[in-house]
């Protein structure tokens, strides 16, 4: 069995402030991974987007308003204490969805998947998606797919996988010449395509890569909530819905306050105490 | 590899025994997945050797450099081009779906004759020579004038192999759809000289004044210019937006100056007024240029700080701080063109953006505008031309823009044959009907288009070209850049269909036709022709893949001729009635023009600019009235009523609706086609006298429930 030297745990942070976007990240992952499309794709609650770009505003009026766009690929969660019970695997009856504790990816095996969307139930993100139909390319398209990738039928669900072919070509190169897979030799195709440079991938357990050097993570559990670990020492550096413990992979980071505000729902004056906290956990270490 | 579920599942038995504590339920499962998963038609992709292969995408102006993954010698993904001077390993969204354009069964898949009402299949030797016996019998009646070219760019050797098929056929009347390259061509002939080009050097200003320029949403060189912009941060360049809606650009600038539509020219000439009234340098700089004195007279009565709030609506204030901090700046720069800068533009506001540049003294200076020359690298062997050439190519012109051809042949005809290149009037002019009725009054029109676009439809013969990733091809950036880069487009793959290089269809056109214009296309092929033509740089061209030309850097500072500007007539647009101010919004993520979104792309769409069948327009709350979100409306122009859904967004102005462009396409196609309206439909052209630009950004509307 090929193992490697070391843990790793990828993970991504996206720069809101430089996202424009664009969508390149969107198109980039469905050709990436096979991911089709229908006649009518305007109806997005049945529109299979592993990532997904939402849209927030500040709710302000013309000038004053502004806007943010948020990727949203799947978080590959850590689950509470970040011990690999992401919500989404912990619910699974068919073992279909697998946490990956040498590298921190949350998997999908879709011929294990019958389609019982538990995990749909239990992911608060979104980030999985149901085929209701067979998916159908127009004759002849079906000749850019890539074999790297398995196409998904009916009835299964799918998710982004941090692009984990390109991590199994990588690994394999780097296990031939004996050495460890290099920062940019594993990247997801959101990243490759940014065209503001928004996305930042990389391992970040290696103190190196540019995903640690951002986020800072935290190894000690959040001492006001044990469930959190790996908390961003960056004060600009926040994760979505982070107080509820699944500890995702996958970081935010904004100059606005009003954005990170925008990353949990927070009851009245709550904001104030939870910002202090983070300006006072970045000083920490 | 195929994976044999049943095996798989076993595998994982440990695992799922688990959780489940029986085999029952693993049994259950496996019979539920077994049940759900039936797929009748399995794709097994075929695996192999991976290579990759490098190329420039020819999509939009853009020329961005592409890398193309491929598995035994199949492209199976496009991705940015790693250290490419354009592009820099970024793509935008439509570039990586470049192999859904490639496999697309909407392709026209063979040359094609219209019959009736359809179109019937006819083997190449039959399309050739049926176009060139038409031709034949055209030159014969002493007309060659009347053969009539709409091309989509002017740029690169596609464009002079045309031109030059034109020259030797007898015919001026050659024309270019509007972009953004073809109005600052425009600019710069208007105030520098004829021949020159503009390129803002967004890359090294500190301080960008943009008119309304989508910068990140396709404007220019899009990745480029999303680069430009992602780097201002680390650069400290201040971006300030001059515009009417919160565009992803307005988004994402440090400051929105809020200006009525349609007054952004008189923005732009009250800041060169008040640079003219207080500071020494705009005084300097006037000196040399010609009609100073006209323009600065002009300024002076027309354009104080005061009347210029009454008609943009910026405070006289702003005006002035806006106009002090610009010249402040170290490296300023103002970019005109609103949106992608194309459709609906007026040279009154280029050249008024243009003229703030020169006074503030940013000509040729590093982070300010280039006056470029042409790229010029191309060396064509000189026409051959009988007298018949000489006689028809040496008369005037029919129109002097391709929205006053349309205006003049839907009124009185003139052309008995028209070739349409890379280009679909159809769709991308406003007033499309009037378009479609123009067409019908040219006898027999040649397409060579790779898709059955609006245009398409309307030919008499299409003889269909490969698509970019098929084809040879030299593609020149423009569009703004303040630098020229030549990349070479390669075939990635063998023509999908039977489809042929449009250089290679020339070539055979011109032989078919005989006698002296067969002389001038003498070569054996495209690729023989470009291989002559681009001589000095071929070698690096085909080597690197692009060459940076930069021969002839601009120096010193050009000289600007005020007059267009101090006698510009101000027109009256929008023109119509209503409430409402309707504008088209360009969006990254919908091409407009006569390239056509592909499926991904058009999934990416939200939902607040496509839903079902309705395109959703923008409009103010505080406008909305009795209007709520989602609700359908009925939307009322001069030119046409329409049904749209409504989407309420504080980040437009009140009194403006702003409608995507880029869908409403007519063709048979369900995966891009049949959603929401084409707003260049609604849009009623007003063409500027002088300029002959189709100055219409907009038209008046009434909005109504429905
Ligand atoms: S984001 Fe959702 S699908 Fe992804 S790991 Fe977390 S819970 Fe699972
Ligand atoms: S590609 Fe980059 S800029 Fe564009 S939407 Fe995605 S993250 Fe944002
Ligand atoms: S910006 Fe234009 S040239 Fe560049 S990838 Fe996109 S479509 Fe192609």
């Amino acid at each position: 069995m090929i193992e490697n030297k070391k843990v790793h745990k990828f993970g991504m942070v996206i720069d809101l402030d430089k996202c424009t976007g664009c969508g390149a990240c969107m198109v980039s992952c469905m050709s990436e991974n096979n991911v089709p499309f229908k006649e009518d794709e305007s109806n997005k609650k049945d529109s299979i987007t592993w990532m997904r770009v939402y849209k927030l505003t500040n709710g302000k009026s013309f000038p004053e308003t502004e806007i943010v766009y948020l990727p949203r690929p799947c978080q590959h969660c850590g689950g509470i204490g970040d011990h690999g019970h992401s919500p989404c695997v912990s619910v699974c009856p068919a073992t279909a969805t697998d946490y990956g504790y040498d590298t921190g990816i949350v998997s999908q095996i879709y011929t294990r998947c019958f389609g019982c969307r538990y995990c749909m139930g239990a992911c608060p993100y979104h980030a999985r998606y149901f085929n209701w139909w067979d998916p159908k390319w127009p004759e002849g398209m079906e000749k850019y797919l890539s074999p790297n990738v398995s196409p998904r039928m009916r009835g299964v669900v799918e998710k982004c996988s941090f692009c984990y072919h390109r991590y199994q070509l990588a690994r394999e190169q780097a296990i031939v010449e004996d050495r460890e897979i290099e920062e940019m030799e594993y990247q997801t195709a959101c990243t490759t395509a940014c065209p503001a440079g928004a996305i930042v991938f990389g391992d970040l357990n290696n103190p190196a890569h540019k995903v640690h050097q951002i986020v800072k993570p935290d190894p000690h559990p959040d001492p006001m909530n044990h469930k959190v670990v790996g908390k961003s020492r960056n004060p600009k550096v926040f994760r979505l819905l982070e107080r509820l413990g699944t500890n995702p992979k996958v970081y935010y980071m904004s100059e606005r306050e009003w954005v990170r505000k925008a990353g949990d729902n927070y009851l009245k004056g709550e904001w104030e105490n939870v910002k202090t906290h983070h300006g006072a956990s970045s000083s920490h270490g | 590899m195929k994976i044999d579920r049943r095996s798989f599942l076993g595998l994982g038995l440990g695992a799922a025994a688990g959780i489940a504590l029986s085999p029952v339920g693993v049994k259950l499962t496996d019979d539920s997945s077994i049940w759900t998963q039936n797929w009748p038609w399995t794709p097994v992709p075929e695996d192999g050797e991976i290579t990759y292969d490098r190329s420039v995408c020819s999509l939009c102006p853009g020329a961005c450099g592409i890398s193309v993954r491929k598995i035994n010698g199949r492209p199976v993904k496009i991705e940015g081009l790693d250290d490419h001077p354009i592009n820099n390993g970024g793509a935008c969204l439509h570039g990586i779906a470049g192999l859904q354009y490639l496999y697309d069964p909407a392709r026209i898949k063979t040359p094609l004759k219209k019959n009736g009402n359809k179109f019937e299949k006819i083997s190449w030797d039959e399309a050739i020579s049926l176009v060139a016996g038409k031709l034949g019998e055209i030159r014969e009646s002493g007309t060659p004038e009347s053969l009539g070219l709409i091309s989509g760019a002017d740029n690169g050797s596609m464009a002079q192999l045309f031109r030059r098929f034109m020259d030797a056929f007898g015919s001026p009347n050659t024309y270019t759809m509007p972009s953004l390259e073809s109005n600052l061509a425009l600019t710069a002939a208007a105030l520098h000289s004829a021949d020159r080009s503009l390129g803002f050097d967004i890359d090294h200003s500190d301080f960008i004044l943009s008119f309304g320029a989508a910068i990140i949403e396709g404007w220019g060189s899009p990745v480029a210019c999303i680069q430009a912009n992602a780097s201002r941060h680390e650069r400290k360049a201040k971006l300030v937006q001059v515009d009417y809606r919160l565009s992803n650009t307005a988004n994402a600038a440090d400051k929105i100056i809020a200006v009525k539509p349609g007054t952004e020219a008189d923005l732009a000439l009250g800041l060169c007024a008040v640079l003219l009234a207080k500071t020494k340098i705009a005084k300097d700089s006037l000196s040399g240029d010609v009609n100073k004195l006209a323009f600065s007279a002009m300024l002076e009565k027309e354009y104080t700080s005061d009347k210029v709030e009454a008609i943009t609506g910026v405070k006289a204030a702003d005006v002035e701080a806006l106009a002090m901090a610009f010249i402040k700046a170290k490296a300023p720069v103002a970019v005109p063109g609103k949106g992608r800068g194309d459709v609906g533009q007026s040279l009154r506001e280029f050249a008024a953006v243009q003229a703030l540049n020169a006074l503030a003294g940013r000509l040729n200076k590093e982070g300010g505008v280039f006056v470029m020359w042409p790229a010029g690298y191309l060396k064509f062997p000189e026409n051959v031309m009988d007298d018949t050439a000489e006689q028809g190519a040496g008369k005037a012109k029919l129109a002097g823009s391709v929205t006053e051809l349309v205006d003049k042949l839907e009124k009185d005809g003139g052309l008995s044959a028209l070739f349409i290149y890379n280009a679909n009037p159809c769709y991308a002019l406003n007033n499309t009907e009037k378009v479609k009725a123009a067409m019908d009054k040219v006898g027999f029109k040649v397409s060579f288009s790779s898709f059955m676009d609006e245009t398409a439809l309307k030919s008499d013969v299409i003889l269909p070209a490969s698509i970019f990733l098929e084809r040879l091809e030299d593609v020149v950036s423009g569009a703004g850049l303040a630098k020229t880069v030549v990349g070479l487009c390669r075939p990635m793959v063998k023509p999908v269909f039977d489809t042929k290089h449009p250089g290679d269809t020339l070539i055979l056109l011109a032989q078919a036709m005989g006698d002296s214009i067969a002389e001038g296309f003498s070569w054996d092929s495209y690729e023989a022709c470009l291989e002559e033509v681009t001589g000095d740089i071929w070698d690096t061209l085909s080597d690197d893949g692009y060459v940076v030309i930069d021969d002839k850097p601009p120096v010193g500072t050009p000289v600007t001729d005020f007059t267009f500007l101090s006698s510009a007539p101000k027109i009256d647009v929008p023109m119509g009635e209503g409430d409402f101010t309707l504008v088209p919004v360009d969006k990254m993520r919908l091409a407009g023009g006569s390239m056509i979104s592909s499926p991904f792309a058009v999934k990416t769409v939200s939902d607040t600019v496509l839903s079902g069948k309705y395109s959703v327009v923008e409009i103010n709350p505080a406008t909305a009235g009795a209007l709520k979100d989602g609700d359908v409306a009925v939307l009322k122009t001069a030119m046409g009523t329409v049904k749209v859904k409504i989407g309420l967004n504080e980040g437009i102005m009140a009194g403006v609706i702003g409608m995507p462009r880029g869908l409403g396409h007519t063709f048979n196609n369900p995966y891009v086609a049949g959603k929401g309206v084409n707003v260049n439909d609604l849009i009623g052209p007003v063409i500027e006298p002088g300029s002959g630009l189709d100055a219409a950004f907009g038209i008046k509307a009434t909005l109504s429930k429905a």
